[in-house]
């Protein structure tokens, strides 16, 4: 079968590509497009460290078809803040130290920064809850857990 | 020893940060090369099984392949660790484990790849197995080596057995005579695997003329080097090997299992080679930790002192000859000072992934079993469990278990501080435990080469050769700013490749702030004493009369001259004048690292209807000796604990009757979310380390040596009996209630 | 006199002695002299060992100076992850 040919959106920018029907997203993100901050911990959408967001709404990449997003809207991590301004979520991992290694930070990034558009003043449960799908080794969780909220409270105009 | 530091202790932005939260930043799988070609191993479907043939014409033949080994391409090597290690990458002769790779393909695509793979025909002799470490050690078992028993082993034991250890002193028996109660338990507790995220990657390209370069997630390039230049027969100073930002190690990455075979495929095909891991595969044929079948008897007196302690400790490693239950063994009673000591080890192989270290490897579960004993030896006296431990805990001038005297140590300051925290005196509510529990880490020093450039606008390029895992570029940074005097924000550290800085031993051991610390220390030292050397000519006075202070060059005192400080930025302006580049650099082996102590407090809530644990304190005592980042000591404190907590109560490899792994994935192999956890309080302590400038003691590994037993004693108190098997998951639980 | 202490499964190859004093100034010194009376342990001295001097643990280094009272532990090479 010969590769299908796909238009989509990515970070704003117009992207075309071919791909293989058995490809997913995140190959194609990271194989053909070179965008290769969304990783591939396990493949099967157990560790989040691949996640983006599809027409708004958060999915693993790793668990959509490169074929599937003709005419979508696809945000990855290198789409996140500018280069004046990071995103409040990437300020306050790096200020709180939410990071060791980084290979689920990017996970973690998108996956907060659709929670804060969704839920402007989470519980630490709710954002518990909301990152169970963004594995992370090094860190415990707990500074990536005091990062989220401080973004939430920066975000909301709170006094910190 | 200093002790005012300006710049130690605070906590500056790390240099990587800002490409790791925009997703810039180049992981092993991230690079590509221009012509690349897809690797995929082919791995045994059997637990053990002789490879009568491997007939790879149909999968040579398929368009798009450019290289097919297997075994037969791997010419031997004079050392037998390296051949464990070369044939662990790529079976020969025999499969010893369910996933050890028997064959490789470099295609044009990862599709051609997997197709490639179908077509390769292994013809497997099925052979006997064995996963249970209990089981490997009896005579009659299937051996997976013959000739690699432990010296001095007798005929009780199988050919498995590849090694026996003791260490202690005194007279147990004695000891246990004088007791007031004895208790003796027996513990299982199952493989674990370091679980980073990023699997194992690498891009390599290898001439037919033996020049090479190499990229790959790595704890250690040098390593990577010396083992992959050995096994493929060409010279170190030709593989050139560049560790890529590394998602996560802990320990996991201290060895080989792809690369050598990603080289041999470029240099057969003439093309760079990308080789990945899938999951599946780090979990079948990477390196997990040790499954072990303990014994501990340990005997106490009514007022809680212990009077003899014993220890039995049987590792498996998997399938090939290693060195790892000592290090168990070594720091089983290390926490305490004991008259009557012993703990013995055996070594075992199975037809099991050949292990690797997993931070503080040996230690977590030996640790478990011994500190699972005190636990129950205090419920039994009423004894508090914190007091005992003070009673008998080892301090400056203890003659350890396993031998040396101990220096300055922080292990009573941590129960203090245990004893009086809050957390110790919460009340618990229903269903609720406390544990406590002890844990040790030995750290290292070892090779380092550190190289520090002054440039001419005063600021600095250092380069250092051990890969960054956790946050090591900020604290050497802060270091040698910290030793040169100036902003912490002119220096760029970077871990340079294997061609362009001195050998380094791996990221391991807790070592890295320690070691790589006390040669960028030295290296900033030399370069002082150059920049004073150039002031001195500049004023054209003796070069003993210039001191170094706050960053500048200044005379020694009025009678010296009357110059106003040089600072850096101004000697360096005008180094190519005043005699050339200046630099400093050091290469060295530091010793005298410090152990460290923690102590882990926690209070677990057990579902009786479930079995469910749900943590819901944690705080975690620990002495670093000096915590140059704070954040970032905090940050290994509360890694290491989680991991711990995994540990204790789901992770497990789960094997079936066929030898076969039954969960490589992390739906099955299940480690700790963000919803099953509360904060992880970390409470450092400093007892500085007399063996270094800044009184650094390493931080990683120790922090996974007491959650075990402390989730353990939790939930034994919370449920009111006693577990002796980790990982204590729900079903089992509900088994003991 | 080095006094130097023989970790508990080394002993087999000590005839077993735990504790042996040996005149020696620098690591190695003593290492040679220690396989010279105990040729078993060359194997052993050869894939690597650690000493403890005074309580700091030293990694196969042969200059480390021994002190004339000195305390050695011989320990087996430790690896850490």
């Amino acid at each position: 079968m010969s590769k299908i040919h796909i238009s989509t959106r990515i970070n704003g920018d117009e992207v075309e590509y071919l791909c293989e029907p058995s490809e997913t997203l995140l190959d194609v993100l990271r194989d053909r497009l070179n965008l290769t901050g969304a990783k591939e911990g396990c493949g099967t959408g157990d560790c989040g460290a691949c996640s983006v967001m599809l027409d708004g709404r958060l999915v693993c990449s790793c668990l959509v078809l490169g074929a599937e997003v003709e005419g979508s809207a696809i945000e990855t991590v290198e789409g996140v803040g500018t280069l004046d301004a990071l995103h409040p979520v990437q300020r306050h991992i790096l200020e709180h130290a939410a990071l060791q290694c980084g290979i689920c930070t990017p996970g973690i990034v998108v996956a907060a920064k659709a929670l804060l558009e969704k839920n402007a003043d989470p519980s630490e449960s709710e954002i518990r809850y909301w990152l169970a799908g963004n594995l992370c080794r090094c860190t415990g969780y707990d500074k990536i857990i005091r990062a989220v909220q401080a973004a939430a409270a920066e975000m909301r105009g709170a006094q910190i | 020893m200093k002790q005012d530091f300006k710049i130690l202790g605070t906590r500056p932005m790390r240099p990587d940060g800002l490409d790791k939260v925009t997703g810039k930043a180049l992981f092993g799988a991230d690079k590509s090369a221009t012509g690349m070609l897809h690797a995929r191993i082919l791995r045994s479907p059997h637990a053990h099984a002789e490879i009568l043939s491997i007939n790879t014409s149909k999968a040579r033949a398929l368009p798009g392949v450019k290289a097919v080994i297997t075994g037969d391409d791997f010419a031997d090597v004079d050392s037998r660790w390296t051949r464990y290690t070369m044939q662990n990458c790529m079976a020969q002769g025999r499969a010893l484990y369910d996933g050890h790779a028997v064959a490789a393909v470099a295609a044009v695509s990862k599709k051609v790849a997997a197709a490639a793979l179908e077509l390769i025909e292994v013809d497997y002799k099925i052979l006997p197995h064995v996963t249970d470490v209990d089981e490997a050690m009896q005579p009659g078992a299937p051996v997976l080596h013959e000739g690699v028993k432990g010296r001095g082993l007798g005929e009780d034991v199988s050919g498995n057995t590849v090694g026996y250890y003791s260490f202690g002193h005194g007279d147990i028996e004695a000891g246990f005579g004088a007791a007031d109660e004895i208790i003796e338990r027996s513990f299982k507790t199952a493989a674990t695997h370091q679980g980073y995220i990023e699997p194992h990657a690498c891009l390599a390209d290898l001439g037919a003329d033996g020049r090479g370069e190499l990229w790959c997630s790595t704890q250690g390039h040098y390593m990577v080097r010396e083992l992959c230049a050995e096994i493929l027969h060409i010279d170190a100073s030709q593989l050139r090997v560049t560790a890529s930002e590394i998602g996560g190690g802990f320990g996991g990455k201290t060895t080989v299992f792809i690369e050598p075979v990603a080289l041999k495929l470029s240099q057969i095909s003439g093309k760079p080679v990308k080789l990945v891991m899938s999951r599946e595969e780090v979990f079948r044929a990477s390196g997990p930790t040790m499954s072990s079948s303990i014994e501990v008897k340990i005997g106490m007196t009514k007022a809680g002192k212990i009077t003899a302690a014993h220890a039995k400790l049987r590792y498996q490693g998997g399938a090939f000859p290693y060195q790892m239950v000592m290090m168990g063994a070594m720091s089983a009673f290390a926490a305490y000072d004991l008259e009557h000591v012993q703990s013995e080890g055996w070594d075992v192989m199975t037809n099991r992934p050949k292990m690797i270290s997993y931070r503080a490897p040996g230690a977590p579960m030996a640790v478990y079993g011994v500190e699972s004993v005190i636990d129950e030896l205090c419920q039994k006296l009423g004894l508090d469990p914190i007091d005992t431990r003070l009673l008998n805990a080892a301090r400056e001038g203890t003659k350890s278990s396993y031998g040396p005297t101990f220096k300055a140590i922080g292990l009573v300051e941590a129960l203090e501080a245990a004893k009086a925290h809050p957390h110790y005196s919460a009340p618990l509510a229903a269903n609720t435990g406390r544990g406590i529990a002890c844990g040790f880490w030995f750290n290292f020093g070892g090779q380092v080469s550190v190289s520090m450039a002054i440039n001419a606008d005063g600021t600095v390029n250092l380069i250092e050769g051990n890969p960054d895992i956790g946050g090591s570029r900020a604290s050497i940074s802060m270091m040698a700013a910290e030793a040169l005097g100036i902003g912490y924000e002119r220096i760029r550290t970077i871990v340079g490749d294997t061609a362009s800085v001195g050998f380094s031993d791996v990221t391991d051991g807790s070592r890295v702030t320690f070691a790589v610390g006390i040669a960028t220390i030295k290296a900033a030292n030399a370069a002082i004493k150059e920049m004073c050397k150039r002031a001195a000519k500049i004023w054209e006075i003796d070069e003993d009369a210039v001191e170094w202070v706050d960053g500048a060059a200044q005379p020694t005192g009025h009678n010296a001259g009357n110059f106003p400080p040089m600072s850096l930025a101004e000697i360096a302006a005008s180094s190519g004048k005043t005699g050339g580049p200046i630099a400093g650099h050091h290469e060295g082996a530091p010793d005298k690292a410090g152990v460290s102590f923690g102590v882990h407090l926690v209070d677990v809530e057990v579902d009786p209807e479930t079995g469910f644990t749900s943590i819901k304190r944690y705080t975690a005592f620990q002495d670093v000796g000096k915590a140059i980042h704070p954040s970032y000591v905090e940050g290994q404190i509360q890694g290491g604990a989680v991991q711990g907590i995994g540990w204790a109560l789901n992770e497990e490899y789960i094997y079936g009757e066929d030898g076969l792994l039954q969960n490589p994935g992390f739906l099955d192999y299940r480690i700790p979310v963000a919803s099953d956890l509360p904060m992880i309080d970390p409470v450092i302590i400093e007892v500085p380390n007399p063996g270094h400038p800044y009184g650094v003691r390493g931080c990683g590994e120790t922090a996974i040596v007491p959650p075990l037993a402390a989730v353990s004693n939790g939930v034994s108190r919370a449920i009111g009996k006693r577990m002796f098997a980790l990982p204590m998951s729900p079903p089992r639980i509900l088994k003991a209630i | 006199m080095a006094r130097v202490v023989i970790f508990g499964s080394l002993r087999a190859l000590t005839a077993g002695e735990a504790e042996i004093e040996i005149e020696a100034s620098t690591t190695r010194e003593l290492l040679d002299k220690l396989v010279a009376r105990y040729p078993a342990l060359e194997e052993t001295v050869a894939a690597g060992i650690s000493l403890a001097i005074d309580g700091e643990v030293f990694k196969e280094a042969w200059f480390t100076p021994i002190g004339a009272d000195s305390e050695v532990v011989v320990m087996p090479l430790m690896v850490g992850g």
